[in-house]
């Protein structure tokens, strides 16, 4: 797969920036426009690019699939993890504020394992699309 | 135990989502079937516990993150939810060991883990309808329910499945969109998206601003009715139940129209019915109008269907005809028979296609042509059918004739007899389409393509024989049935207007 | 004069009225069946348009208390239509990928042409 010149360098500078503005709008969430929905779709975004630019054997060196398909699931155990852990400290499900001993910060540090749970799958998931309509369009 | 009790609810919803994110991880067939094994057994002692426990203290509620309602997301049962619950958790326990043989058979091996992940994630959805007490998040619950159906129905072999779920996924989708803008003007109206917190403020607001409370109305009960397949919005459902693999199509005809209706009655009877004067409305001449149509059009189109898996797929929409027809009725014993009905054609539906999907299993084929004289192949199956047919027909001794029996009796409530003998016709005609089947697999000689046929393995035939037994049952035993949806009639009939 | 005014005053309901029927009527209209979905999502997309334009409040600012603001918008639409999207992403990629079996197994993605082909059913 060759591509062009520019496109490629300029991938390459892109890269670092996306990821880091994927995690300023993960972490940015609970005091702002962001949150895991729009992070992971930056970030998946970021494995998107290389595999226009660069084919798709390098984007599944970068994310392989067993990972990819592997992270589907965590990010949704993570999210229904948080919340069992709040049944397990005998309050009601989803109940974030077991995480802490005030109540207020325990549901923000909830709310970031939340948040985390949902970039991990919405990025998983949206790579997933990606190598699976890819992958159709090739002779097998 | 104490302190699991009060969790119930949740967990009713969070065990089916694990068993997901479990069967997702493990990505083995015959793994992924022990966990959806153990959590389709495990669902029903909840249900129950749920059931009992509101028909011993009252309706449960449960606090999402512990914000009380109308804030929070609540999770909110009664005798019907828990009524529901059970008959969903229920039916699936029973039919799950069907699943694996017959998931063999059609699917392909490397789809078996995600069509199990798929069969939980509808199951979690189809519970969490039931449990939620937040119109919007029984939205959420409706579509992981949908999306999860339409790609089972995409995993059967015929291509034709592929188009089956495709306009399935079209209609599916305005259907909830339509839902979701009904529910979208009723919180423009009142601010709020709890059931019970938007019965009470809907009479105000339905005497300040009657139109927008009616557009609601009909948006929602639109959308709900495209997804319960109310005539004629149910030429969806034919070819989705015949495409599909024969587990899904045992388990979409027992549940998910079941939980439709469940919404369905939800929003009749426990919002609008107590928010305003829901008898000056037409709804229930357009409620029996429709199920009659359904009634009878749907049972002449299954007479002169050839396959058996889409004849069943008409009895269906003319079966959940008699349902509404109960609904339309809205009189203590009318809406008691459509409930008893959402029940005794669970069980029934599931006996005769479960039967259906062994046929598949043995012969690979479910047309008419092909099954002469395969009652004496395959014996047990097919008196499982036959036992099951009865039961839709309506005679006496098997659980249809008590649904129908007190339609029959809400229909007479109300003075009108022509109602009445329009029920018996319409179970006439069922007795031709079923008795067309059953003279073909017992009256025609043994056709040269049945040589190998034989009743299926044991563990598919369990679960054949124990819905043709409550089949049965029900019809003598209607403590649980025609029981509960009387004491559940009583409590929607006596909260309206 | 004072239809002119009624139109002004709730333009953001009729830009939505009319997404709504647009989209409705390509579902019903086209063959197609991408066509078919693009009519979906922009069916979809005028519930988003029904919810959010409500909870906007002018002068209102993001609803996170702060002693020097008064007025907040209301944020519960913007939670539900973030659930809504979402959805409505999961079912257009379910979609899509249909379309891609159904081309694979028919050749076509014209709806007319696949009743043809199984025929006439």
């Amino acid at each position: 797969m060759k591509a062009d010149l520019i496109l490629r360098i300029g991938t390459k500078l892109l890269l670092p920036f996306i990821l880091l503005f994927a995690l300023y709008v993960q972490f940015h969430g609970d005091y702002g426009a962001g949150g895991g929905f729009q992070a992971g779709v930056i970030s998946a975004g970021m494995v998107i690019l290389i595999g226009i630019t660069f084919g798709l054997e390098t984007a599944q060196r970068v994310a392989p699939k067993t990972l990819v398909e592997f992270m589907v699931p965590l990010g949704v155990l993570i999210y229904a993890g948080t919340g069992i852990a709040g049944m397990l400290a005998g309050k009601n499900f989803l109940d974030y504020s077991v995480f802490s001993s005030f109540a207020p910060k325990g549901r923000e540090r909830g709310i970031l394992f939340v948040e985390l749970g949902v970039l991990v799958t919405v990025s998983s998931t949206m790579i997933a699309l990606f190598y699976a309509f890819v992958e159709r369009g090739r002779p097998q | 135990m104490n302190s699991i009790w009060p969790q119930l609810p949740a967990l009713q919803i969070v065990i089916p989502l694990l068993g997901a994110v479990l069967v997702a991880f493990l990505r083995r067939g015959s793994l992924a079937f022990l966990v959806t094994l153990a959590v389709s057994w495990l669902m029903p002692f909840i249900s129950a516990a749920l059931l009992w426990q509101t028909m011993t203290t009252g309706p449960i509620s449960y606090h999402l993150g512990g914000w009380p309602p109308p804030i929070g997301i609540e999770y909110r049962i009664d005798v019907l939810g828990g009524f529901v619950l059970l008959l969903v958790s229920g039916v699936s326990a029973f039919m799950i060991p069907f699943a694996r043989q017959s998931v063999e058979r059609e699917i392909h091996p490397s789809k078996h883990a995600w069509f199990y992940c798929m069969y939980l994630l509808c199951f979690t959805g189809l519970l969490g309808i039931t449990v939620t007490g937040d119109a919007f998040n029984a939205f959420v619950f409706l579509e992981i329910s949908s999306l999860a159906t339409y790609t089972m129905i995409a995993l059967g072999h015929d291509r034709r499945a592929l188009l089956a779920a495709f306009q399935y996924l079209i209609i599916g989708t305005i259907g909830a969109t339509f839902y979701v803008i009904g529910v979208g003007f009723l919180y423009l109206i009142t601010g709020t998206l709890n059931l019970a917190d938007l019965a009470t403020r809907l009479i105000p607001a339905a005497v300040e601003n009657p139109p927008a409370v009616y557009a609601a109305l009909a948006f929602i009960t639109v959308g709900i009715s495209l997804k319960l397949a109310l005539f004629p919005l149910h030429t969806w459902l034919p070819n989705a139940y015949a495409y599909a693999p024969s587990f899904v199509t045992v388990f979409l005809s027992a549940t998910a129209t079941k939980v439709a209706i469940y919404l369905l009655v939800r929003y009749f009877f426990s919002v609008f019915g107590v928010a305003i004067d829901f008898r000056a409305l037409p709804v229930t001449e357009i409620m029996i109008a429709l199920s009659l149509a359904a009634m009878f059009i749907a049972s002449i189109v299954a007479v002169y269907e050839t396959n058996v898996k889409r004849m069943l797929a008409y009895s269906s929409v003319a079966q959940i005809g008699y349902i509404t027809l109960g609904i339309g009725l809205a009189n203590q014993a009318g809406l008691t028979g459509g409930l008893t009905h959402l029940f005794n054609h669970a069980i029934m539906k599931a006996a005769l296609f479960l039967a259906i999907g062994a046929v598949v299993y043995r012969i690979g084929s479910c047309k008419l042509d092909d099954l002469s004289g395969i009652g004496r192949k395959m014996p047990f199956t097919m008196i499982a059918f036959a036992i099951a047919g009865f039961g839709l027909i309506g005679t006496p001794g098997t659980a249809g004739f008590i649904s129908k029996w007190y339609l029959a009796l809400g229909a007479l409530d109300h003075g009108w007899w022509f109602l009445v003998a329009l029920i018996v016709v319409s179970s006439m005609i069922a007795v031709v389409y079923v008795g067309r089947v059953l003279e073909v697999v017992w009256f025609r000689p043994t056709g040269p393509n049945l040589k190998d046929a034989k009743d299926p393995p044991f563990l598919m035939m369990m679960p054949i024989i124990a819905f043709a037994v409550a089949t049965v049952y029900f019809g003598f035993d209607t403590r649980l049935t025609a029981g509960i949806s009387e004491t559940v009639a009583k409590t929607l009939i006596g909260g309206m207007r | 004069m004072k239809a002119i005014q009624t139109f002004i005053d709730h333009y953001n309901y009729f830009i939505t009225i009319f997404l709504m029927v647009a989209g409705l009527y390509v579902v019903i209209a086209r063959g197609n069946m991408v066509k078919k979905l693009i009519g979906l999502s922009i069916f979809q997309t005028s519930v988003y348009l029904l919810y959010i334009a409500p909870g906007k409040i002018i002068g209102g600012t993001a609803p996170i208390i702060d002693p020097a603001f008064k007025v907040y918008s209301n944020p519960l639409p913007h939670v539900l239509i973030l659930t809504a999207i979402v959805v409505g992403v999961a079912t257009l990629a379910l979609g899509l990928a249909l379309v891609v079996r159904i081309n694979e197994a028919y050749g076509t993605i014209e709806e007319d042409e696949i009743f043809r082909q199984d025929g006439g059913k």
